[in-house]
């Protein structure tokens, strides 16, 4: 079992991560977020945000176009609904690899060229994809209105055990039905696994390259490697973690529309890692969830909420928080969200995993102390 | 060290604060329902009875969605008995007494669908598994009514569709849990085709600018079969992206195309930017092929109108129900919404408030929440009162069947919501048609588990 070991550190933190990960329903419960079609989504998008800091976090090449491979596994698992079979295993396999697929075509081309330069063109292989998905391909994307399944589809493989039922079918596993909770699970494990995966990379010598690249690609030409193989190899690995998380998206709600591929939504990926820290392994996960939440619940808080929250207050007070506060709420999201962002930019640079990593060393306790102390010498080395 | 010490204990103090804010503002939402293992989805156990209002806060179709939302907690009031009662006095079905639904008091939650398929769905999968909503309304772009409406039937919760035009709503995409009491593209053209004949003449070559997704392909289909039944031409259809805020692109090749109408299968502020761009590159004071050059708006509401201003006058389109109507259910909403917002409901606002009726109804005289009975009161259910005359609730494809009105853009409004003339009324005979032509399945009656 050589492949399953990693460092004691990390198998702390892979544990933590597990824990919490799978107790979501519980602990997620005060916050009014515990429910299926948001905990799918907090999973989800981990996965995401974890692959994309495998190409962000270790080569510091900043994709800017991530969100076309999600949308691309998403179709993917909905073709694979409609034309084979409502499993979500073989959904799962082919969303992955035209993920792949995709990132190979797109990283082969734009890795040509670093820094703002590879950004723009993984921007703009986005939007065309975006754009062919929108309004050039509709008899494969169905355009704006979104690829659905129908309950005439052939699903040449399901058809052979049987007549289809009298509704729409919905994704199974092997034949159990995929609903709420148990899709979430699914989505969780999926998770861990990636998340595991994504941490043997990180200490693994072709990790270290990665590394390398970020920190000097000029001297790694010199001392005889050639580094695009391996940038291209970290795209396409990130591009498949998307379209994982495309054909999750899929699984647990079958449609797929083009407003995923949007540049907006490459631009959410990127804000994910950031707000969290890049390079970090838990980081862009927290990243993650901390924007979807905000999308999810703030934007659902209305002035009736809002009263009952403050009713503590005096009758004029009140009128004038609720007054205030409903701007950051409800369509105002984004206002709160931009807000987070700028103090997190300004306050933390590294992110939220700075702020956590600068409160331990405020608190110093023994041994975590000294790492600290180290971490904050050589911050890049602290994950 | 001492200086990073000093640092670090600010932030934390800064980062102590904005968690506790955080804390103090969620934890008042603390939800312990037990929603799992009842007889169908989200049965309402306690004296009170959740809906999820699910429209569009930001995107093209805002303004709609605004409208929609009040009228939306208008029609809540008028259920639990608060204000003057709005339509439900003169609603045909004596059921609705002000006292809740089946004697539970009525809440609702809200959401904002972005006018996208994905984010609706998010929101909408919140209200019914988090918040606990028996039914949801909303819609405002076809597009997301047709997600929804997929969803809802998948978690066995009805959709009560408000704003949505589009044939497939209650045509290919049917489900047996989404109803529509708004009037489709096909009517449309059965109402405005001989409009237009009558107005513009029969040789007439006309250019079709479409919104690119359901609702504008639709429409587009529809508006062409009536147009070309009256002897016109179509010279040529160009599709545009929804929001895309300029016109002036698809509008331009317009001048030189060689038609003398052209048709804008455009809506809210959509709708708005292109009639006023199309206005202001001369368009309504041209003449092509020895005629005044014509402009034509499929769907319009009184909100497209205030937007576009001038623009509007003398440009036909047909309404689904107009403010200035004169039987007494409309009298009755547009002054109680009057009254409480200072301005007349839309028809986004009028479709979504009779469906928040039709449904408390249906449950009454059902006599249970459980969807499939509340199904099969509304299909194939006759009413009268709601501000469209009789109205007919049909069983085979869940879409009503009334009258349609063609409208105009007043010359010389009186006043700044006076913007809209009905010049014709397409009986609801006539707009009848075979559901057999759209195709569809509506599905199965079993309702789902969430």
């Amino acid at each position: 079992m050589d492949f399953l070991r990693l460092p004691k550190k990390d198998l702390i933190t892979f544990a933590v991560f597990s824990v919490v990960v799978l107790t979501m329903p519980i602990w997620l419960q005060p916050f009014g977020a515990a429910y299926p079609g948001l905990m799918q989504k907090f999973v989800i998008f981990a996965i995401l945000a974890v692959g994309f800091n495998i190409l962000f976090g270790l080569t510091g090449y900043l994709s800017f176009g991530h969100a076309a491979f999600l949308g691309v596994g998403s179709y993917t698992a909905v073709w694979s609904f409609k034309l084979l079979t409502m499993d979500a295993i073989p959904a799962l396999i082919f969303a992955v690899v035209m993920g792949g697929v995709f990132a190979l075509a797109i990283g082969y081309v734009s890795l040509r060229r670093s820094g703002i330069y590879f950004s723009i063109l993984t921007l703009a292989f986005a939007q065309m994809s975006y754009n062919l998905a929108y309004s050039v391909l509709t008899p494969i994307t169905n355009g704006e209105t979104a690829l659905q399944l129908a309950r005439t589809d052939p699903r040449i493989i399901d058809g052979l055990f049987g007549e289809a039922g009298a509704g729409l079918p919905s994704p199974s596993l092997l034949g159990a039905n995929l609903n709420g909770f148990e899709a979430f699970y699914l989505c969780a494990v999926v998770l861990l696994v990636s998340f595991f995966i994504a941490q043997k990379i990180f200490v693994s010598p072709f990790g270290m390259m990665l590394r390398a690249i970020k920190s000097n690609q000029t001297r790694m030409s010199y001392t005889g490697f050639n580094t695009r193989p391996y940038a291209l190899a970290a795209f396409v690995i990130s591009g498949m973690y998307a379209g994982l998380a495309g054909g999750l998206l899929a699984i647990t709600d079958p449609l797929a529309g083009a407003e995923r591929m949007q540049w907006t939504a490459s631009g959410e990926i990127v804000l994910m890692t950031i707000l969290g820290g890049v390079g970090t392994m838990i980081g862009p996960v927290i990243g993650a969830w901390l924007i979807k939440y905000l999308e999810n619940i703030f934007s659902a808080f209305n002035e009736g909420t809002l009263h009952r929250v403050f009713s503590f207050l005096p009758d004029g007070v009140e009128e004038w928080v609720v007054l205030i506060a409903s701007k950051f709420v409800g369509e105002g999201w984004h206002l709160t969200l931009g807000l987070v962002f700028m103090l997190v930019v300004i306050f933390l640079p590294g992110g939220i995993m700075e702020g956590v990593r600068r409160l331990r060393a405020a608190f110093p306790s023994g041994s975590s102390a000294r790492r600290n102390r180290r971490n904050e010498l050589n911050p890049s080395a602290a994950e | 060290m001492s200086f990073k010490k000093r640092g670090i204990s600010r932030r934390s103090v800064m980062k102590t604060g904005l968690a506790g804010i955080l804390a103090t503002g969620v934890s008042p939402m603390m939800f312990s329902r037990g929603a799992w293992g009842q007889e169908f989805c989200n049965a309402p156990t306690g004296d009170t009875v959740t809906l999820g209002f699910n429209v569009p806060l930001t995107g093209a179709y805002a303004d709609e969605g605004a409208d929609e939302l009040r009228a939306f907690e208008l029609a809540v009031e008028h259920l639990n008995g608060e204000g003057d009662g709005g339509m439900i006095p003169t609603f045909s079905s004596d059921t609705l007494t002000g006292n809740g639904i089946l004697g539970k008091r009525v809440e609702f939650v809200t959401g904002d669908t972005q006018t996208q398929s994905d984010a609706a769905r998010d929101s909408a999968r919140r209200m019914v598994e988090r918040d606990g909503a028996v039914m949801i309304s909303g819609g405002s772009s076809s597009g997301v009514a047709i997600a929804v409406q997929g969803l809802c039937q998948e978690m066995g919760v009805i959709f009560m569709a408000a704003l949505t035009h589009s044939n497939d709503t209650t045509g290919k995409d049917k489900r047996r849990y989404g109803f529509r009491h708004f009037f489709n593209a096909y009517q449309t053209g059965v109402g405005l085709g001989p409009q237009l004949g009558a107005a513009y003449g029969p040789d007439r070559r006309a250019y079709h600018l479409t919104a690119d997704y359901t609702w504008g392909w639709t429409t587009e289909e529809s508006v062409m079969a009536a147009t070309e039944a009256q002897g016109w031409e179509t010279v040529e259809t160009v599709r545009t992206p929804v929001g895309a805020g300029d016109f002036s692109q698809y509008i331009t090749p317009v001048l030189n195309s060689g038609a003398d109408v052209l048709i804008l299968n455009h809506y809210g502020f959509d709708g708005i930017n292109s009639l006023t761009q199309a206005v202001q590159f001369g368009l309504k004071d041209r003449q092509a092929n020895g005629k005044d050059f014509k402009i034509v708006l499929p769907l319009v509401s009184d909100l497209m109108a205030a937007g576009a201003g001038d623009a509007m006058q003398e440009v036909y389109g047909t309404s689904n129900w107009y403010w200035s109507l004169q039987d007494e259910g409309s009298k009755a909403f547009t002054a109680s919404f009057g009254a409480k917002y200072g301005q007349p409901p839309s028809q986004a606002a009028h479709t979504s408030y009779v469906q928040t009726l039709l449904y408390a109804d249906a449950v009454e005289r059902a006599g249970t929440f459980y969807p499939p009975e509340v199904i099969r009161a509304l299909e194939d259910y006759e009413f009268d009162g709601l501000g469209n005359g009789p109205t007919l609730y049909r069983g085979s494809d869940h879409q009503c069947f009334k009258d349609v009105y063609v409208v105009q853009g007043k010359a010389e409004p009186s006043n700044q919501f006076d913007l809209l003339e009905v010049v014709n009324t397409a009986s609801r005979d006539s707009v009848t048609y075979d559901p057999a032509i759209f195709g569809g399945e509506l599905g199965p009656y079993d309702p789902g588990m969430c």
